[in-house]
This record gives structure tokens, C-alpha cells and sequence, in this order.
């Protein structure tokens, strides 16, 4: 091992690359918005681009406030990225501008006459679905993003540098209030952002669906991540092959819960058969778009299921990382299919779906790159360290 | 009476460590048939006496899959054949609604085949072992590690094999009798 393979230097080796790509890819798809005159594709791709990367930062504050809670040697061989993701937030507020600028060309309930119109069968609806509130609520949500990343990592820091066991206690407090913020701020995030793209549709299993996307997406990033930095101290300390094998069966985990929750919703707009609900379905899975479902349904599923099935494969964190990276690609691919289908009656991909990936993938790997450097990759000073130290090998 | 068979021969260890060691020196030794006792489960124990490999993973599978289609095909016959009824204009064959008590019966037939399957691949329950004939070895449910190398391993030799669990250093050094 030389020192260029030093975890912090391989982070800031990778910034440079990533804020090329980011950057770039953004000057050229502003730039198609403006020449290209297609405004409406650029929001729409905009779009798909925000809310599958937003799953990287929310979901590694989702598993770093389930690891303060319960505890386990699996969540100190990521916990530090966790922090580092969680760091993200303030970028991501900027970056969900875009989304304000385009509110009037994404979503029809901006459009003069929607709220009239909607009031007389859903008053509820139309009051909630107006552009103040929207603002607002979106305000209320990064704020608590913002918070919970701060206060965690700025407890964990001092945690590690004074050896302050009350700070343990404190992240442990903040977590399960949290949690809960967590869960409400991130499902009424993706009903405001997503879900009113079609406003007369709705589905009261849609907000969860998108929780297991952000665990299930996050999990796979922490994992290719730490594989990268498992041979280094002090990270190889935790980061055993029995720590892999944890977080391997916590991937497992996500893919069963997200196959439960996206039949569950099928399965009940199926048997339900109302013609508001049931054409989401009968568009994205009988129609053009079957084939994407169905590439869903093998590789969101059957393959994951039985690779993750298999205890060596989840002991070899080189292979753990390759499967990760696809269970990426994979989970960008289910996004896509939930957020596109709104706007194009077959598949279509447009060359600014791919720009948006790259230029938001860019500068969001950029700042989690920034953040993860100059912390030690484990809390040195956590009570449950010893324990877990003791029962990795 | 014939003086016993002996089934095989069995140290006795202070500690988990000492326990692991002396596994991996008897694999090394070329020693197969052997098993480990201890009070509380060590991770790399089982690869270090040389369990590798089990087809338990292959039966579950078969369970399973066998579950999933009594579920289905459960469901399918009544459905179809012997009790069909025109629910909301849905076809007879609704195979949505058939997929959770297929999942359920798969998670059903996996599980009891794994614990049985277990159980008779185990051979289990045992009424009589003869490891307990040993007097110490009530202790590996408490302090003591112990591991027994069988009679029937090919390279087992009662002398050659008792001057090597000796050089072991285990508290103790016992004949298994059957």
C-alpha cells in the first residue's frame, strides 16, 4: 500500500474528475435549454437527475440515525460516510432551484384555472397543492436536512475529539425524533415533487416506496465506498468480511422491503381498478413502458435476491462493490420509470436525462468527496467501538 | 463384556483461543473427522474443523419452490376449476392477487424444511451420544472447550493421534468410548 492509496487522498483525487464532470455536463445542458429551446425536456430530465441523487444524501441520514438507535458493528464501517452524505444537504437546496424555476413547466396544478377547477371535488387538494405552500414546505424540509447532517456530524466530531461520552448519548437523542422528521419531511418531499406531476393521481404507499429507494440506493453507495477504504486503518479494524456480510444482508433487506411495497401498491390500485389510479399502471406496465417494468421486476429483484442470498459473495467486499454499482445503474432505472412515464406515452431517453445524472452525480460526488476528507473513517471515541472491534473478526 | 469401541478421542481446552488453534493444527495435520464443543458460538470454529460444505441451503431451495407452487397452484385450481366466481370482471386466472400466499407458502415450506431438514441432516434428536460418556464434558455447556477426533477419521490412530491432541496443550486428553 502506498500512499497514494490513502483514503483521503484517493477522496481528493476523485474531486477534481467529479466537479469536471459535474460542471460541465451542467454548462451543456443549460446551454440546450437555452439553444435547443426545448425548456420543458430540460425540466423534466432536471427532474429525474435531483431526485435520484437526492436518495444518496437522505438515505445516509436515514442509516446513520438507524445505527445511533440500534446500535450493531455494521454501521461503524460506514458511519463516517453516513456523516459525510449527510453533510450534502446545503448543496442540494441550491441545486433544487432549477426545480423552482421550472414549477409553472413540470407541474399542471401551477396552471391558471387547476385550482379552481380542483376545488370543486378536492378543496383539500387545491389548497395544498398552490405555490406558497409548496415553497414553503420545501424550505421546512431542507432546513431539517440541513439540521439533523449538522447537529450529528458536529456532535460526532466533538465526540472523537474530546472522547465525551455524553456526546453518544446526545446523537442517540436527536436520532429518534429524527427519524420521524426524516420520515414525514422525505415522504411529503417526493408527494410535493413527484407524485403532483400527475396531481389527479394519487397512492398513499408512494412515500415509503421512495424511503426504501433512498436506504436502498445509499446502502449500495456505502458499500462500494467502503470497500474502496476497508484495507486502511482504522477503518480495517471494523470493515471484516463479518461486517460486509451485515451490510450485504441489510442490502438484502432493502430489496425484499422494496419488492413488498411496490407490489403492495400494485397489487391494491390492481384489485381497486378506479380509473384515476389505475392508468399509472396500465401505462407504465402494460404499455410501451412494460419493458422497463419488467427489467425492473428481474434486476430490482430476482437478481439481487439470489446473488444476496449467498454468504460468500457478501464477504467479498471487491464482489460486494461490483453488485453495488450495478444495484445503482438498477435504482436509477426504477426512478427513472416512476418520474419519466409522466411525460412520454413510450420510453424515451433524451440526451439530457444523461447530462442531468452526470452534472448533478458530479457535483454531489464533488461535495460528499470534500466532506468524507480529513475525518478519521471510524468515531474513535464511540462506547460501542471496543464491542464492536472485539466481535468483527 | 468386550472391552468398548472407542468412537474417538477428546481434548479438553481452557480457553476459545486454544480451542481454534488446536482446530486449525488438526486440519493442518490432515486430520477430517473431527467436531468442536463450546459453550458459546466462535465465528471462524466451523471453517477451522473443516465444515465447508452443506447441501441444507439446496433442500430449503427445494422447499421453498415446492411451497410457491402448492400456494399457486392452490389457488389457480379453486379459483379456476372448482369454485370460479366473476369478481369485479376479473379474469379467473387474477394472479396478482394469488402472489401473497404464494410468497407466504414459499416462506413457509423454506422455513419448515430448513429446521427439519436441519434436524435430519443433523440426526437429531439423539438420545444417546457417546461423547457424554467423557465426565468433563458436561463442562462445554459452561467453561470448557472441547474438541474429538473421530475414530473413523481415515489417519486416526490411538496412539499417534492422543500424542498429538498431547501436544496440543489441553488440560486433558480422553477416550471417547461408544
Amino acid at each position: 500500500m502506498s500512499v497514494s492509496d490513502l483514503p483521503d487522498v484517493q477522496l481528493e483525487q476523485a474531486q477534481k474528475p467529479a466537479l469536471i464532470v459535474g460542471v460541465g455536463a451542467a454548462v451543456l445542458l443549460v446551454a440546450m435549454a437555452f439553444v435547443g429551446a426545448d425548456r420543458d425536456q430540460f425540466f423534466r430530465s432536471y427532474l429525474f437527475g435531483y431526485v435520484f441523487w437526492l436518495a444518496f444524501p437522505l438515505g445516509s441520514l436515514a442509516l446513520l440515525m438507524l445505527h445511533h438507535l440500534t446500535g450493531g458493528g455494521w454501521g461503524f464501517v460506514i458511519r463516517r460516510l453516513c456523516e459525510a452524505g449527510a453533510r450534502t444537504f446545503a448543496l442540494m437546496a441550491v441545486l433544487f432551484l432549477p426545480l423552482a424555476v421550472g414549477i409553472s413547466r413540470l407541474y399542471p396544478w401551477t396552471r391558471a384555472g387547476w385550482a379552481a377547477e380542483a376545488a370543486k371535488h378536492a378543496p383539500f387538494k387545491a389548497t395544498y397543492l398552490s405555490q406558497p405552500f409548496f415553497f414553503t414546505r420545501a424550505v421546512i424540509y431542507f432546513v431539517v436536512w440541513i439540521g439533523l447532517g449538522y447537529l450529528l456530524s458536529k456532535w460526532s466530531m466533538e465526540e472523537d475529539q474530546t472522547g465525551d461520552p455524553g456526546m453518544h448519548n446526545r446523537m442517540e437523542a436527536l436520532s429518534a425524533p429524527g427519524l420521524i422528521l426524516y420520515g414525514l419531511t422525505a415522504t411529503f418531499a417526493v408527494i410535493d415533487w413527484v407524485m403532483s406531476v400527475d396531481p389527479d393521481w394519487m397512492s398513499t404507499m408512494y412515500g415509503l416506496i421512495f424511503v426504501v429507494v433512498h436506504v436502498f440506493t445509499a446502502m449500495a453507495f456505502l458499500i462500494f465506498m467502503a470497500s474502496r477504504f476497508a484495507d486502511h486503518e482504522p477503518l480495517a479494524k471494523v470493515a471484516t468480511p463479518s461486517r460486509f456480510h451485515d451490510l450485504g444482508t441489510l442490502l438484502f433487506a432493502f430489496t425484499m422491503l422494496w419488492a413488498y411495497l411496490a407490489f403492495s401498491q400494485f397489487l391494491i390500485i390492481w384489485a381497486g381498478n378506479l380509473k384515476a389510479e389505475i392508468t399509472w399502471y396500465v401505462h407504465r406496465g402494460l404499455g410501451e413502458w412494460s419493458w422497463v417494468a419488467g427489467l425492473l421486476l428481474l434486476f430490482h429483484f430476482f437478481v439481487p435476491f439470489f446473488i444476496l442470498l449467498n454468504r460468500p459473495i457478501k464477504r467479498r467486499k471487491q464482489l460486494m462493490a461490483k453488485v453495488a454499482l450495478v444495484l445503482i445503474v438498477v435504482s436509477a432505472l426504477d426512478v427513472f420509470w416512476i418520474v419519466t412515464p409522466s411525460f412520454f406515452p413510450a420510453p424515451t431517453i433524451h440526451l439530457t436525462d444523461v447530462l442531468a445524472v452526470a452534472a448533478i452525480g458530479g457535483l454531489w460526488l464533488w461535495a460528499f468527496a470534500k466532506q468524507a476528507q480529513g475525518r478519521p473513517l471510524v468515531p474513535l471515541h464511540d462506547p460501542r467501538m471496543e464491542e464492536a472491534v472485539e466481535h468483527g473478526a | 463384556m468386550s472391552r468398548p469401541k472407542l468412537y474417538g478421542l477428546m481434548a479438553e481446552f481452557d480457553s476459545p483461543d486454544a480451542l481454534l488453534a488446536a482446530a486449525h493444527k488438526a486440519t493442518a495435520a490432515g486430520y477430517r473427522r473431527m467436531d468442536a464443543y463450546s459453550p458459546m458460538p466462535i465465528e471462524e470454529l466451523a471453517e477451522a474443523v473443516g465444515f465447508h460444505h452443506t447441501s441444507l441451503p439446496l433442500v430449503v431451495l427445494c422447499g421453498g419452490i415446492l411451497g410457491g407452487i402448492t400456494g399457486f397452484g392452490m389457488q389457480y385450481y379453486g379459483s379456476v376449476f372448482t369454485f370460479s366466481q366473476n369478481v369485479a370482471g376479473k379474469p379467473l386466472n387474477s394472479w396478482p392477487a394469488f402472489i401473497p400466499i404464494t410468497f407466504e407458502l414459499t416462506v413457509l415450506f423454506a422455513a419448515l424444511t430448513c429446521v427439519f431438514g436441519m434436524l435430519a441432516m443433523n440426526g437429531l434428536p439423539t438420545p444417546y451420544h457417546p461423547v457424554f460418556n467423557v465426565p468433563n464434558f458436561a463442562l462445554a455447556s459452561r467453561d470448557k472447550f472441547f474438541l474429538c477426533i473421530k475414530a473413523r477419521d481415515p489417519k486416526f490412530d490411538a496412539r499417534a493421534t492422543r500424542e498429538f491432541l498431547e501436544g496440543l496443550g489441553p488440560v486433558e486428553v480422553s477416550n471417547v468410548e461408544t
